[in-house]
């Protein structure tokens, strides 16, 4: 990393040697917890496998009460969302400061235009009836487990949709702290951390995506 | 990029000299209640998670004896069978998530991990705290949990029975959910210090065995803990919500529920006892002043452990209901754990032989452990066994294989490793003669109670139970005795280590001539644990070169170099 | 010997049993013999090497391929030995032969119906012929808990689940009874959630299944069909005949004796709230009896049972 050979002693804290080391702990450490994000919702992934492959026509069945055209536009929203947040990091490492300033708002901007798609698609299934578990009515599915699979939907796509509130979370702190002048190219650890976490989450939705809404 | 250039550098280092009687230390180099809530020092925070530990052993310890006593008559004798139930599930939920599992990896992991590898702390030393907190909260959770409506459903929360049972299920769920990160963040930590932060010249091949153990204990923290805080989550919104996941009333399937459950409380079985090897391994080569056999044999069976445990849950469940197939996979799989342990066993064994054996407390529990944990090493190898584990599964025999495994191992680890440490911990001495009285009685007391149940569980005593037929009583008595003497055993440990705590003798750095770091600073430690930077030379165990050859380092600490490159640098005499 | 074996297990009275017993044995002396080693070199080590002079030094040994070849290779083919023998035996336990009799099994908190081919249910025992393999279908009562059937003296052991079916078989070596008892926790009535299993001769049982299908429960007394709905009903389960508390409230002494409820309200136990607190367990909850009482007995229970139930209470004065 470029950004660590010159020293920013202040950033240094005081175990560690020198920002060189620090900077690949953190990344270590960053790393080590997307993998427990991975195994997180990997429980959830599992549980998805063993009702599909118990119940495989339910899940074709109720795949097509969901609107793929939604889905499809929240999959491109994220995606470019993605690129955002990198070119972000990049900004940071050409020390730009303004355009890491507007590369997060425009990050933060897309992950609210997901939240608000998935909120149009909720409420359109709590209103015929299709919610989770045991509050399940809809009769559209002529299948005894379909409340199961909506189960799964919500925790899934549930889950995923706290992660996007986290995310946004996350980078309105940047957002202050960009401002303040706290980023340059000789630090912006936090910047790339969080463009890491953003990373995770919008691939976690690339294989939600086809897993819910293409099964057929 | 001068720095990372640094690898093959030589280094000015020289002989340092111990402070036996530092006047600044850790404990008192900052003062007041904020300086130890707000700390972010590896070895305060070792230090609280050690007194809500013993908290919570002391807690869980009385519900186990009150449990006894119950147990005394076949019939009701102190309380009813709902009373009953709540306090067995609360024995176990406090014993497994409040005890055992933070016991030795973030007490005394904390303290002594960062010292180990010559680091002034550990990677994240705010995560650090913030994990203590996290613990705390969930901690919290639990007691409220308590207060309100205390849970019956057993510390493993099976469904359906968790989700139909009128007891605050949510409130003590929720209290692990949130311990669970606590978990994770810890051994996250542990990683990233074990790779970042090692002193120079401090390679893999040097690293005490206490933090090979701990690498992989933080391996199935990060791997499987992810699973355990999903399933609870799933178990809350089955409650919350009717999500119906595991609820066999909406079309869902219990023995998913086992699955998910054991997916993370098998290899918690792990990160319980393997620490526990770690401190074993510690302890038998300095009081046999010997050179541990096998070095790279017991560190790479931790690992083993940890990889082949994460794929023998299903052997809880050999009778639930589970796939024929599924069982006999898993049971073959499982007696693939008992190799390494095997293995580890035995090299301890010949780390004894030819040494100089130094019979004094943590060392006698380090025997007592390797007698108590081959028992129950060898009666899981029964319960491995499909056709003698249809027999004995739910029985006492599974109760008293696992208090062999987590008390006769974990418990008498930790036992010998606060032994250990302590003057390091304190800088004071304890009684050696009370400490071997009390090793005697809990040895004495923790076979009385436990071997009765390996008979009554083979003979079909069935666990988890209020009332019992007459035959089982005079083992049930048997057992009921001992644990008054395992109990006896504590309340002599807590008075003589409170004794010591206060009037013990001045403690010298290196009371019991180990090689390892953690010893090469005044005890108690330095603020910032070292005042020079180690370097290393020596392994951790060369017991046949001069404790002053392990206590080389540079002056200062503003020296800039890496992680545990090879050092290639002349010694200057001090 | 065989007292050593008694002591360690209970009689071995299925036909697989024995083998499960033999692997239970040969695990028990292998072991034994490993502790033993052990124990042995450990108190040998602190004696002969223990520590004479703060001086001492030590030999550097740090392996020897010979040595770790062996602790990994023997263990390895003793527990390669012990699966398959217990996969063996696993094999025999869960393939009941063909011709095996069939018994339904339902489980629920807390107590336990039997059901034969043709018809007859009776409660909390399992009436078998000896000499006969006897397959069990088992279930736990739907929106129940899970339970685990086990016979101690058998070897068997088996999880009861709502809405699934599990299958278990045995065939008993001689005629005795032998008790069973619930290993899947399942709340407050789980230890007493046990019964036994009569195994009889077949003359014997053909007669008991014929007396028991030949029965006319219309035509007895109200306060005897209570006695016997008692018992098929599951009520023994948390309610006892003799003044003793379990997880409900004793049956005797109960007509119009004094209630006290949890609402802090109090009623005498006339027909009336006898009727009512079996119909709607939850309307009003006694004192120190934790509220778990099913509350579909309403349904399943006829209109006699019910007033057979009444009646016999009235009777244990």
């Amino acid at each position: 990393m470029a950004q660590a050979s010159s020293i920013n002693k202040s950033r240094v804290q005081h175990h560690f040697m020198n920002a060189e080391q620090q900077f690949s702990s953190s990344k270590l450490g960053m790393w080590l917890f997307l993998f427990t994000e991975i195994m997180f919702f990997g429980g959830l992934f599992v549980a998805y496998i063993i009702y599909r492959s118990w119940n495989p026509e339910l899940f074709t069945m109720a795949a097509t009460q969901l609107d793929t055209m939604l889905g499809a536009v929240n999959t491109v929203v994220l995606i470019g969302s993605s690129l955002t947040i990198a070119l972000a990091i990049r900004s940071a490492q050409l020390n730009d400061t303004k355009k890491i300033f507007y590369y997060l708002l425009s990050t933060i901007a897309l992950a609210t235009v997901f939240l608000v798609i998935k909120y149009f698609e909720y409420t359109a299934k709590f209103d015929v009836g299709i919610l989770p578990g045991a509050m399940y009515t809809f009769e559209g599915i002529d299948h005894p487990k379909a409340n199961i699979f909506f189960s799964i939907y919500y925790m899934m796509t549930g889950l995923h949709g706290l992660h996007v509130l986290i995310g946004i979370g996350l980078m309105l702190w940047l957002l202050v702290r960009v401002k303040a002048g706290d980023y340059s190219s000789e630090y912006y650890t936090p910047v790339e951390m969080t463009g890491l976490y953003w990373h995770i989450v919008d691939i976690i939705w690339i294989f939600l995506f086809p897993l819910m809404y293409l099964i057929d | 990029m001068e720095q990372a250039s640094l690898n093959a550098k030589k280094l000015k280092v020289r002989y340092f000299d111990i402070d036996e009687n530092p006047s600044e230390h850790y404990l008192n180099a900052e003062k007041g209640l904020k300086s130890w809530l707000l700390t972010v020092d590896h070895k305060r925070i070792g230090l609280m998670y050690l007194a809500s530990v013993i908290l919570f052993f002391f807690v869980g310890g009385v519900l186990a004896v009150v449990l006894r006593t119950e147990l005394f008559t076949p019939t009701e004798n102190l309380m009813n069978a709902d009373t009953y139930n709540r306090i067995f599930t609360l024995h176990g939920a406090i014993m497994v998530f409040l005890f055992i599992i933070p016991s030795i990896p973030a007490a005394l992991g904390n303290f002594l991990l960062p010292m180990m590898l010559g680091a002034k702390d550990v990677a994240f030393p705010r995560l650090n705290l913030a994990s203590f907190y996290i613990y705390s909260v969930g901690a919290i959770f639990a007691l409220i949990s308590l207060a309100v409506n205390p849970i019956d459903t057993g510390w493993t929360f099976y469904t359906p029975y968790s989700i139909q049972t009128g007891s605050a299920v949510i409130l003590i769920t929720l209290g692990v959910f949130i311990m669970g990160f606590s978990s994770i963040l810890t051994g996250m930590n542990f990683i990233v210090t074990i790779h970042k932060l090692r002193a120079p010249g401090l390679t893999w091949g040097k690293l005490p065995l206490f933090i090979w153990a701990m690498y992989a204990t933080s391996i199935i923290q990060v791997l499987a803990t992810p699973v355990l805080a999903i399933t609870l989550g799933l178990l809350i919104m089955e409650r919350f919500l009717g999500i119906g996941i595991f609820d066999p009333a909406l079309g869902g399937d219990p023995v998913l529920y086992q699955h998910f459950f054991w997916f993370y409380s098998h290899p918690a079985v792990y990160i319980m006892i393997v620490p526990a090897f770690g401190v074993i391994s510690e302890v038998i080569s300095t009081f046999s002043r010997k050179t541990i056999f096998g070095y790279w044999a017991i560190a790479m069976s931790s690992l083993a452990i940890a990889f082949i445990g994460s794929l023998v849950w299903g052997h809880h469940m050999f009778v639930s209901g589970q796939s024929e197939l599924s069982t006999v996979v898993f049971s073959f799989l499982t007696f693939f754990v008992g190799i390494p342990t095997g293995i580890k066993i035995f090299n301890w064994l010949a780390t004894m032989y030819k040494g100089s054996i130094d019979m004094k407390t943590p060392m006698l529990y380090a025997m007592i452990f390797l007698f108590l944990f081959t028992i129950g090493g060898v009666t899981g190898i029964m319960l491995g066994a499909i056709s003698v584990n249809v027999h004995l599964h739910d029985t006492y025999y599974v109760v008293a294989h696992f208090h062999y495994v987590m008390m006769g191992g974990t418990v008498m680890a930790f036992l010998a490793g606060i032994h250990f440490w302590w003057p390091k911990m304190t800088g004071k001495m304890y009684s050696e003669f009370w400490g071997r009285i009390a090793a005697v009685i809990i040895f004495i007391g923790f076979n009385v109670t436990f071997l009765p149940q390996f008979i009554m569980g083979s003979q079909g005593m069935p666990r988890r139970y209020f009332n019992y037929i007459e035959q089982f009583q005079s083992m049930h008595q048997l057992s009921t005795i001992g644990s008054y003497l395992l109990g006896i055993g504590f309340l002599i440990i807590g008075a003589y280590l409170l004794h010591s705590l206060f009037r013990g003798e001045k403690a010298s750095s290196n009371p019991f001539g180990s090689r390892t770091l953690d010893w090469m600073t005044s005890s108690p430690p330095a603020h910032h644990n070292f005042n020079y930077t180690p370097v290393v030379y020596n392994g951790p165990y060369d017991f046949h070169k001069p404790i002053a050859d392990f206590t080389i380092g540079i002056a200062g600490s503003d020296e800039h170099h890496g992680h545990g490159e090879t050092v290639k640098a002349d010694k200057a005499e001090a | 010997m065989e007292y050593l074996t008694n002591f360690f297990l209970p009689s071995a009275e299925s036909t697989y049993a024995t083998q499960v017993d033999a692997l239970f044995h040969f695990i028990n002396i292998v072991s034994l013999i490993l502790l033993v080693g052990i124990t042995f070199a450990i108190v040998y080590f602190s004696i002969k090497y223990r520590r004479k002079s703060q001086e001492d030094t030590t030999p550097v040994i740090t392996h020897n391929t010979t040595l770790e070849v062996t602790w990994t290779v023997i263990p390895l083919i003793l527990i390669l030995i012990v699966f398959g023998w217990g996969f063996k035996d696993f094999v025999e336990m869960r393939t009941p032969p063909g011709d095996a009799y069939e018994v339904h099994v339902t489980a629920y908190s807390f107590g336990w119906d039997f059901e034969y081919p043709n018809g007859v249910v009776s409660a909390n025992t399992l009436y078998v012929p000896e000499q006969t393999p006897i397959r069990l279908l088992m279930r736990a009562r739907e929106n129940d808990v899970l339970h685990s059937f086990f016979v101690p003296q058998f070897r068997l052991k088996q999880d009861l689940i709502p809405n699934r079916v599990t299958t278990a078989w045995f065939e008993a070596k001689r005629t005795g009874e032998f008790v069973y008892f619930c290993t899947e926790y399942c709340g407050a009535g789980h230890s007493i959630m046990n019964g036994l299993v009569k195994v009889l001769s077949q003359e014997d049982f053909d007669a008991w299944l014929e007396e028991e299908a030949g029965r006319d429960l219309d035509a007895l007394p109200l306060a005897e069909l209570g006695r016997i709905t008692f018992t098929s009903a599951g009520c023994a389960g948390c309610h006892s005949l003799d003044g003793s508390s379990r997880v409900g409230p004793t049956f005797q002494g109960l007509y119009m004796a004094e209630r006290q409820f949890t609402d802090g309200t109090s009623r005498i136990a006339d027909e009336e709230y006898l009727l009512e607190s079996i119909i709607y367990p939850q309307r009003q909850i006694n004192v120190g009896y934790p509220n778990n009482m099913p509350t579909f007995y309403g349904d399943t229970l006829s209109e006699r049972e019910l007033a057979g139930l009444v009646e016999f209470i009235k009777e244990l004065q």
